[in-house]
């Protein structure tokens, strides 16, 4: 019996072993610089408050931790759409003036791997700016570094929440540079084919609502246009 | 003892390490696809929209029941010529498989513009464009400008169409949106032509 209980205890120390080292393993932790900052690109920037009741709508299964927004809004819980987010938000430039709606769905990928650190979500954004025109972004995101930084240290603080600074580089594919996806549909962006990166600035989160503070950037890069070239005169 | 102890670590270290590569952290739920094949002509595949049930959102400046009830839509004038929706979206058996944006848009600068986004968590989103004027069977014709995942590699067509509810039952709704995509893999472009 002894014996059997030592197995016992032993298995679940190397459990919790395998588990620390893969919260602390040092190889997925690494925040990566953002490929577009190193762009000779005009970049646009559109900001948004990535608080569900700041949002003009915000909705999932009704029984996830975020909760809907309005609280009478449709709830995705039939079982494909379970996993899904969407969030219709109000986007703003850099000067923090009202620009454009943006509507996101997001849903959990198959291609998450927790060995490698990877929580990923796919998620797209269909996005009007009014005089501008219209954009379609698509993505891949990793939220190991979200998860890792706020959501686990707000389950261990005491008070139940977390404070801080936390930014980091959501958007991880499908561009080989880790970049999303941009394409125009209408207005000035029509045959626009480009990258985007989407960004998080946290600084409080609580395990009873999520995030209380917290604003996400799409960062998009518009090429300028190809200088003429002409003969030396 | 202890040595019995040491081998529950090993074991325990590989168990976990073996859950976590064989069992998916995800696994998204799947209906079967109701695609059909038509020769030379790509694949079609129907979605529907239940109204009013499956609609989520209309958000559009100055409505007085606004959908759904609360929402605070903007009123800058700039968005006086926008109309933005969102709804579950059905397949041929009507089974929820999705959700999807629709963005109607007059605008001086843009033009006016009908977009549709379709997003199907298992299987990819697809992004589409319409002529605003409906064609004389009452159908809106477009295309797909992008897709992603299962979609990454497809290029087509997409026709929207709004089929009253004529039926005097009880639970009837005001009517459905179809949309009918004919899609094909730009792989195979060359021998099949979808127009």
């Amino acid at each position: 019996m002894k014996y059997l209980v030592s197995l016992l205890v032993g298995m679940l120390v190397g459990a919790a072993t395998f588990l620390v080292f893969l919260y602390l393993n040092p190889l997925t932790t690494a925040n990566k610089l953002s490929p577009l900052s190193v762009s000779n690109n005009d970049l646009m920037s559109l900001n948004y408050s990535a608080v569900a009741a700041d949002a003009l709508l915000y909705t999932n299964d009704g029984e996830s931790q975020v909760a809907p927004h309005p609280a009478k809004v449709l709830q995705l819980w039939e079982p494909p759409i379970r996993r899904t987010d969407a969030l219709v938000t109000s986007l703003s430039d850099s000067r923090s003036q009202n620009v454009g709606i943006g509507i996101k769905f997001s849903s959990d990928s198959e291609s998450s791997n927790i060995l490698n650190g990877q929580a990923i979500v796919d998620s797209v954004w269909h996005i009007y700016l009014p005089g501008r025109g219209s954009l379609f972004v698509n993505q891949s995101e990793n939220y190991w570094g979200y998860l890792r930084n706020i959501v686990v240290p707000a389950h261990w603080n005491s008070g139940d929440s977390w404070r801080g600074i936390w930014n980091g580089s959501t958007t991880v594919g499908p561009g080989a540079l880790g970049t999303a996806s941009v394409i125009g549909g209408s207005g000035e962006f029509a045959g626009l084919d480009t990258e985007g990166v989407e960004s998080l600035a946290a600084q409080a989160y609580t395990v009873a609502a999520g995030p209380v503070a917290m604003n996400g950037e799409l960062l998009i890069e518009l090429p300028r246009p190809a200088a003429a070239i002409a003969a030396d005169p | 003892m202890f040595r019995t102890f040491l081998v529950g670590i090993v074991l325990g270290l590989a168990a976990t390490g073996a859950g976590l590569y064989y069992f998916p952290a995800v696994n998204q739920i799947r209906e079967r696809s109701l695609i059909v094949v038509h020769p030379n002509q790509g694949n079609t595949e129907s979605f529907h929209i239940n109204v009013p049930t499956d609609r989520i959102l209309i958000g559009a400046p100055g409505r007085e029941n606004p959908l759904p009830a609360g929402l605070e839509w903007p009123d800058d004038l700039q968005f006086a010529g926008l109309r933005s929706e969102l709804f579950k979206i059905r397949n041929g058996k009507d089974a929820v498989v999705g959700v999807a944006s629709r963005l109607a848009a007059s605008n001086a600068d843009t033009g006016d513009i009908i977009e549709w986004v379709l997003h199907l968590p298992a299987r990819g989103s697809v992004y589409m464009t319409l002529q605003t004027e409906p064609s004389e069977r009452g159908q809106r014709l477009g295309r797909l400008l992008s897709g992603t995942r299962e979609f990454a590699k497809m290029r087509g067509t997409v026709s929207e169409s709004w089929v009253a509810d004529t039926s005097a039952a009880e639970d009837s709704g005001a009517g459905r949106i179809e949309l009918l995509t004919a899609f094909v893999s730009t792989e195979f472009e060359d021998e099949a032509v979808v127009e």
